[in-house]
Protein backbone atom coordinates (compact mmCIF):
# COMPACT_ATOMS: atom_id res chain seq x y z
CA UNK A 1 0.00 0.00 0.00
CA UNK A 2 1.56 3.01 -0.88
CA UNK A 3 0.91 6.22 0.86
CA UNK A 4 -0.49 9.40 0.10
CA UNK A 5 2.94 11.33 -0.36
CA UNK A 6 4.13 8.44 -2.58
CA UNK A 7 0.82 8.84 -4.70
CA UNK A 8 1.02 12.24 -5.12
CA UNK A 9 4.72 12.13 -5.45
CA UNK A 10 4.76 9.42 -8.89
CA UNK A 11 1.92 11.64 -10.29
CA UNK A 12 3.95 15.02 -9.77
CA UNK A 13 6.60 13.18 -11.34
CA UNK A 14 5.00 11.61 -14.08
CA UNK A 15 3.95 15.68 -15.35
CA UNK A 16 8.09 15.63 -16.02
CA UNK A 17 9.98 13.81 -18.67
CA UNK A 18 12.02 12.82 -16.00
CA UNK A 19 12.68 8.41 -15.08
CA UNK A 20 9.65 7.34 -13.54
CA UNK A 21 11.94 4.63 -11.29
CA UNK A 22 9.50 2.48 -9.87
CA UNK A 23 12.52 -0.32 -9.80
CA UNK A 24 12.47 -2.36 -7.05
CA UNK A 25 16.20 -3.83 -7.72
CA UNK A 26 18.43 -1.43 -5.69
CA UNK A 27 21.90 -1.08 -6.79
CA UNK A 28 25.32 0.35 -5.50
CA UNK A 29 25.80 3.61 -6.51
CA UNK A 30 28.45 3.30 -8.08
CA UNK A 31 26.16 1.83 -11.10
CA UNK A 32 25.32 5.58 -11.52
CA UNK A 33 28.55 5.29 -13.48
CA UNK A 34 27.42 3.34 -16.83
CA UNK A 35 24.85 6.91 -17.28
CA UNK A 36 28.37 8.84 -16.96
CA UNK A 37 30.09 6.89 -19.87
CA UNK A 38 26.57 7.60 -21.79
CA UNK A 39 26.74 11.29 -20.55
CA UNK A 40 30.32 11.79 -21.68
CA UNK A 41 29.44 10.03 -25.28
CA UNK A 42 26.80 12.36 -25.92
CA UNK A 43 28.88 15.40 -24.60
CA UNK A 44 31.65 14.62 -27.52
CA UNK A 45 29.07 14.46 -29.64
CA UNK A 46 27.65 17.73 -28.56
CA UNK A 47 30.97 19.52 -29.15
CA UNK A 48 31.89 17.70 -31.97
CA UNK A 49 28.87 18.30 -34.37
CA UNK A 50 28.36 21.62 -33.00
CA UNK A 51 24.99 21.57 -31.58
CA UNK A 52 26.34 23.85 -28.45
CA UNK A 53 27.15 26.28 -30.79
CA UNK A 54 25.85 29.89 -30.41
CA UNK A 55 25.78 30.48 -34.22
CA UNK A 56 24.16 26.87 -35.40
CA UNK A 57 21.36 27.55 -32.90
CA UNK A 58 21.08 31.32 -34.62
CA UNK A 59 21.44 29.97 -38.04
CA UNK A 60 18.55 27.13 -37.04
CA UNK A 61 16.25 29.74 -36.00
CA UNK A 62 16.42 31.92 -39.20
CA UNK A 63 16.34 28.49 -41.43
CA UNK A 64 19.72 29.91 -42.70
CA UNK A 65 21.39 25.72 -42.20
CA UNK A 66 19.68 22.44 -41.94
CA UNK A 67 22.11 21.16 -39.72
CA UNK A 68 20.31 21.18 -36.51
CA UNK A 69 17.21 20.35 -38.19
CA UNK A 70 19.10 17.14 -39.66
CA UNK A 71 20.38 16.01 -35.82
CA UNK A 72 16.90 16.55 -33.99
CA UNK A 73 15.47 14.78 -37.29
CA UNK A 74 17.61 11.95 -37.40
CA UNK A 75 17.49 11.42 -33.48
CA UNK A 76 13.77 11.47 -33.31
CA UNK A 77 13.93 9.02 -36.18
CA UNK A 78 16.22 6.23 -34.31
CA UNK A 79 15.06 6.83 -31.25
CA UNK A 80 10.93 6.21 -32.23
CA UNK A 81 12.64 3.17 -34.30
CA UNK A 82 14.45 2.22 -30.84
CA UNK A 83 11.20 2.81 -28.98
CA UNK A 84 8.99 0.78 -31.65
CA UNK A 85 11.27 -2.64 -31.32
CA UNK A 86 11.87 -1.93 -27.13
CA UNK A 87 7.87 -2.32 -27.45
CA UNK A 88 7.37 -4.83 -30.04
CA UNK A 89 10.21 -7.54 -29.06
CA UNK A 90 9.42 -6.61 -25.42
CA UNK A 91 12.73 -6.08 -24.81
CA UNK A 92 14.29 -5.88 -21.08
CA UNK A 93 16.78 -3.97 -19.25
CA UNK A 94 20.14 -5.50 -18.75
CA UNK A 95 19.13 -6.34 -15.06
CA UNK A 96 16.45 -8.33 -16.37
CA UNK A 97 13.63 -5.70 -15.72
CA UNK A 98 10.38 -4.55 -17.64
CA UNK A 99 11.30 -1.26 -19.73
CA UNK A 100 7.70 1.36 -19.10
CA UNK A 101 6.57 4.13 -20.47
CA UNK A 102 4.32 6.41 -19.44
CA UNK A 103 2.04 8.69 -21.33
CA UNK A 104 2.64 12.59 -21.22
CA UNK A 105 -0.49 14.29 -20.12
CA UNK A 106 -1.19 17.69 -22.04
CA UNK A 107 -1.51 20.37 -20.01
CA UNK A 108 -1.33 24.17 -21.01
CA UNK A 109 2.48 24.13 -19.31
CA UNK A 110 3.43 22.68 -22.55
CA UNK A 111 2.26 26.14 -24.73
CA UNK A 112 3.43 28.82 -22.01
CA UNK A 113 6.33 27.14 -20.73
CA UNK A 114 7.44 25.81 -24.42
CA UNK A 115 7.01 29.27 -25.85
CA UNK A 116 8.70 30.78 -23.02
CA UNK A 117 11.74 28.12 -23.36
CA UNK A 118 11.85 28.76 -27.11
CA UNK A 119 12.89 32.08 -26.08
CA UNK A 120 15.52 31.25 -24.06
CA UNK A 121 17.09 28.46 -26.35
CA UNK A 122 17.15 31.67 -28.69
CA UNK A 123 19.46 33.69 -26.54
CA UNK A 124 21.39 31.69 -24.62
CA UNK A 125 22.02 29.64 -27.90
CA UNK A 126 21.57 26.37 -25.74
CA UNK A 127 19.16 23.86 -24.53
CA UNK A 128 19.80 22.73 -20.70
CA UNK A 129 21.96 19.77 -22.27
CA UNK A 130 24.41 22.01 -24.26
CA UNK A 131 24.69 24.63 -20.94
CA UNK A 132 26.44 21.58 -18.95
CA UNK A 133 28.85 20.46 -22.32
CA UNK A 134 29.72 24.32 -23.12
CA UNK A 135 30.90 24.93 -18.95
CA UNK A 136 33.08 21.52 -19.98
CA UNK A 137 34.73 23.27 -23.07
CA UNK A 138 35.83 26.30 -20.39
CA UNK A 139 33.45 28.99 -21.44
CA UNK A 140 33.15 30.29 -17.43
CA UNK A 141 29.81 32.42 -18.00
CA UNK A 142 28.08 29.62 -18.93
CA UNK A 143 27.83 29.19 -15.35
CA UNK A 144 25.68 32.13 -15.14
CA UNK A 145 23.61 31.03 -17.19
CA UNK A 146 23.05 27.69 -15.89
CA UNK A 147 22.49 28.87 -12.41
CA UNK A 148 19.95 31.51 -13.34
CA UNK A 149 18.46 28.41 -14.98
CA UNK A 150 18.14 26.76 -11.70
CA UNK A 151 16.65 29.76 -10.19
CA UNK A 152 14.27 29.63 -13.13
CA UNK A 153 13.08 26.17 -12.29
CA UNK A 154 13.30 27.36 -8.60
CA UNK A 155 10.74 30.24 -9.20
CA UNK A 156 8.70 28.17 -11.32
CA UNK A 157 8.02 25.72 -8.49
CA UNK A 158 7.17 28.29 -5.80
CA UNK A 159 4.40 29.65 -7.96
CA UNK A 160 3.83 26.63 -9.82
CA UNK A 161 0.10 26.42 -7.76
CA UNK A 162 -0.65 30.28 -9.61
CA UNK A 163 0.29 29.28 -12.67
CA UNK A 164 -2.32 27.73 -15.77
CA UNK A 165 -1.64 24.03 -16.14
CA UNK B 1 41.60 8.50 -38.59
CA UNK B 2 42.36 11.19 -36.04
CA UNK B 3 41.56 13.81 -38.41
CA UNK B 4 38.10 12.30 -39.23
CA UNK B 5 37.73 12.68 -34.99
CA UNK B 6 39.14 16.51 -35.17
CA UNK B 7 37.00 17.57 -38.10
CA UNK B 8 33.17 18.84 -37.25
CA UNK B 9 30.87 15.65 -37.32
CA UNK B 10 28.05 15.69 -40.03
CA UNK B 11 24.68 15.82 -38.71
CA UNK B 12 23.78 12.65 -39.79
CA UNK B 13 26.68 11.05 -37.57
CA UNK B 14 25.53 13.11 -34.84
CA UNK B 15 21.87 12.33 -35.13
CA UNK B 16 22.29 8.75 -35.11
CA UNK B 17 24.59 8.87 -32.13
CA UNK B 18 22.01 10.65 -30.01
CA UNK B 19 18.66 8.89 -31.07
CA UNK B 20 20.60 5.67 -30.25
CA UNK B 21 21.19 7.22 -26.26
CA UNK B 22 17.33 6.77 -25.85
CA UNK B 23 17.34 2.93 -26.04
CA UNK B 24 20.89 3.01 -24.47
CA UNK B 25 19.31 4.43 -21.68
CA UNK B 26 16.14 2.69 -21.27
CA UNK B 27 18.54 -0.71 -22.21
CA UNK B 28 21.08 0.16 -19.01
CA UNK B 29 18.33 0.70 -16.26
CA UNK B 30 14.69 1.46 -17.70
CA UNK B 31 16.05 5.55 -18.16
CA UNK B 32 14.01 7.94 -19.62
CA UNK B 33 16.59 10.50 -21.87
CA UNK B 34 15.90 13.69 -20.48
CA UNK B 35 18.07 16.56 -19.53
CA UNK B 36 16.39 19.93 -17.52
CA UNK B 37 14.53 17.70 -14.60
CA UNK B 38 18.67 18.07 -13.59
CA UNK B 39 17.51 22.03 -12.45
CA UNK B 40 14.70 20.19 -10.31
CA UNK B 41 16.88 17.89 -8.70
CA UNK B 42 20.02 20.78 -7.34
CA UNK B 43 16.89 22.71 -6.31
CA UNK B 44 15.48 19.52 -4.27
CA UNK B 45 18.78 18.90 -3.53
CA UNK B 46 19.98 22.28 -2.70
CA UNK B 47 16.92 24.51 -1.39
CA UNK B 48 13.91 22.85 -0.99
CA UNK B 49 12.58 25.31 0.96
CA UNK B 50 9.11 23.46 1.72
CA UNK B 51 7.89 23.74 -1.46
CA UNK B 52 5.96 20.70 -2.44
CA UNK B 53 7.50 20.41 -6.06
CA UNK B 54 10.78 20.14 -4.63
CA UNK B 55 9.97 17.52 -1.85
CA UNK B 56 10.71 14.17 -3.40
CA UNK B 57 13.41 11.52 -3.21
CA UNK B 58 16.35 13.43 -5.83
CA UNK B 59 18.44 10.41 -4.47
CA UNK B 60 16.62 8.28 -6.85
CA UNK B 61 17.01 10.48 -9.73
CA UNK B 62 20.76 10.63 -9.14
CA UNK B 63 21.55 8.80 -12.29
CA UNK B 64 20.25 11.41 -14.39
CA UNK B 65 23.08 13.78 -12.52
CA UNK B 66 25.91 11.34 -13.47
CA UNK B 67 24.82 11.49 -16.81
CA UNK B 68 24.71 14.93 -17.42
CA UNK B 69 28.64 15.24 -15.17
CA UNK B 70 29.33 13.05 -17.96
CA UNK B 71 27.90 15.37 -20.78
CA UNK B 72 29.98 18.00 -18.93
CA UNK B 73 33.13 15.64 -19.42
CA UNK B 74 32.53 14.87 -22.73
CA UNK B 75 32.80 18.31 -23.25
CA UNK B 76 36.30 19.19 -21.61
CA UNK B 77 37.74 16.05 -23.60
CA UNK B 78 36.69 17.32 -26.79
CA UNK B 79 37.59 20.74 -26.41
CA UNK B 80 41.10 20.02 -24.90
CA UNK B 81 42.06 16.69 -26.68
CA UNK B 82 39.21 16.03 -30.16
CA UNK B 83 38.94 19.37 -31.06
CA UNK B 84 39.87 21.90 -34.18
CA UNK B 85 41.03 25.33 -33.86
CA UNK B 86 39.46 26.43 -36.83
CA UNK B 87 36.52 29.04 -36.69
CA UNK B 88 32.90 27.84 -37.41
CA UNK B 89 31.92 28.78 -40.92
CA UNK B 90 28.50 30.14 -40.71
CA UNK B 91 25.74 31.71 -43.19
CA UNK B 92 27.20 35.00 -44.39
CA UNK B 93 23.85 36.60 -44.01
CA UNK B 94 24.04 35.46 -40.07
CA UNK B 95 27.82 36.68 -40.54
CA UNK B 96 26.57 40.07 -41.78
CA UNK B 97 24.41 40.47 -39.31
CA UNK B 98 26.09 39.73 -36.26
CA UNK B 99 29.03 42.02 -37.70
CA UNK B 100 26.69 44.94 -37.00
CA UNK B 101 26.59 43.77 -33.50
CA UNK B 102 29.76 43.90 -33.48
CA UNK B 103 29.97 40.15 -33.23
CA UNK B 104 33.18 39.14 -35.51
CA UNK B 105 34.84 36.77 -33.30
CA UNK B 106 33.89 33.07 -34.40
CA UNK B 107 35.93 30.80 -32.62
CA UNK B 108 34.31 28.80 -30.12
CA UNK B 109 31.41 27.34 -29.52
CA UNK B 110 30.24 30.34 -28.16
CA UNK B 111 30.38 34.32 -29.12
CA UNK B 112 33.50 35.44 -27.03
CA UNK B 113 32.31 38.93 -27.50
CA UNK B 114 28.59 38.03 -25.59
CA UNK B 115 29.77 35.82 -23.03
CA UNK B 116 32.47 36.45 -20.72
CA UNK B 117 32.21 36.36 -17.28
CA UNK B 118 32.85 40.70 -17.09
CA UNK B 119 29.96 41.29 -19.65
CA UNK B 120 27.52 39.64 -17.18
CA UNK B 121 27.75 43.53 -15.59
CA UNK B 122 26.15 45.28 -18.87
CA UNK B 123 22.60 45.25 -19.62
CA UNK B 124 23.09 43.57 -22.94
CA UNK B 125 25.32 40.94 -21.19
CA UNK B 126 23.15 40.48 -18.30
CA UNK B 127 19.57 40.16 -20.49
CA UNK B 128 21.27 37.43 -22.07
CA UNK B 129 22.80 35.29 -19.61
CA UNK B 130 20.99 35.83 -16.42
CA UNK B 131 17.60 36.56 -18.70
CA UNK B 132 18.14 33.66 -20.62
CA UNK B 133 19.35 31.30 -18.23
CA UNK B 134 16.00 32.16 -16.48
CA UNK B 135 14.00 31.90 -19.31
CA UNK B 136 15.11 28.16 -20.42
CA UNK B 137 14.68 27.32 -16.77
CA UNK B 138 11.37 28.38 -15.36
CA UNK B 139 9.86 27.20 -19.31
CA UNK B 140 11.49 23.89 -19.45
CA UNK B 141 10.19 23.04 -16.03
CA UNK B 142 7.02 24.56 -16.71
CA UNK B 143 6.74 22.50 -20.33
CA UNK B 144 7.35 19.55 -17.99
CA UNK B 145 10.75 19.21 -20.27
CA UNK B 146 13.40 20.66 -22.72
CA UNK B 147 14.84 19.22 -25.84
CA UNK B 148 15.68 16.02 -25.15
CA UNK B 149 13.06 15.01 -22.65
CA UNK B 150 10.05 16.95 -25.56
CA UNK B 151 11.48 16.67 -29.03
CA UNK B 152 13.67 13.65 -28.53
CA UNK B 153 12.21 11.17 -26.37
CA UNK B 154 8.61 12.33 -26.59
CA UNK B 155 8.45 12.27 -29.79
CA UNK B 156 10.71 9.26 -30.11
CA UNK B 157 7.48 7.29 -27.96
CA UNK B 158 4.99 9.24 -29.98
CA UNK B 159 3.52 11.46 -27.44
CA UNK B 160 1.34 14.55 -28.74
CA UNK B 161 1.74 16.54 -26.13
CA UNK B 162 5.41 16.47 -26.50
CA UNK B 163 4.81 17.52 -30.11
CA UNK B 164 2.82 20.68 -29.00
CA UNK B 165 5.87 21.50 -26.81
CA UNK B 166 8.31 21.18 -29.32
CA UNK B 167 6.24 23.38 -32.33
CA UNK B 168 6.31 25.94 -28.85
CA UNK B 169 10.17 25.52 -28.69
CA UNK B 170 10.31 26.50 -31.85
CA UNK B 171 8.00 29.08 -31.98
CA UNK B 172 9.27 30.59 -29.24
CA UNK B 173 12.77 30.68 -30.28
CA UNK B 174 11.89 32.05 -33.94
CA UNK B 175 10.10 34.91 -32.34
CA UNK B 176 13.21 35.71 -30.22
CA UNK B 177 15.78 34.82 -32.97
CA UNK B 178 14.00 37.06 -35.50
CA UNK B 179 11.82 40.04 -33.39
CA UNK B 180 13.63 40.62 -29.96
CA UNK B 181 17.23 39.52 -29.72
CA UNK B 182 18.36 42.39 -32.89
CA UNK B 183 16.98 44.63 -29.90
CA UNK B 184 19.37 42.69 -27.25
CA UNK B 185 22.12 42.55 -29.16
CA UNK B 186 22.34 46.30 -30.50
CA UNK B 187 22.30 47.78 -27.04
Amino acid sequence: MKTQQEETDFEVRSLDTMCLNESNLSHPWWYNFKYLAVGIVFGVVFVKAEIISWFRIQEMFRLQSFHMYGVIGTAVVVGAISVFLIKKLKIKTIHGEEITFTDKKFNKGQIYGGLIFGLGWAVTGACPGPLFAQLGTGVLAIGIVILSSIAGTWVYGKFRDQLPH
Amino acid sequence: MLETITQPWPWYTAGIIIGLIVPTLLILGNKHFGISANLRHMCAACFPSDIPFFKYDWKKESWNLFFIAGIFIGGFITAHYLGSDAPIVIHPELKTELATYGITDLSGMVPVQLFELHDVFTLRGFIMMVGGGFLVGFGTRWAGGCTSGHAIMGLSDLQWPSLVATICFMIGGFVMANLILPFILSL
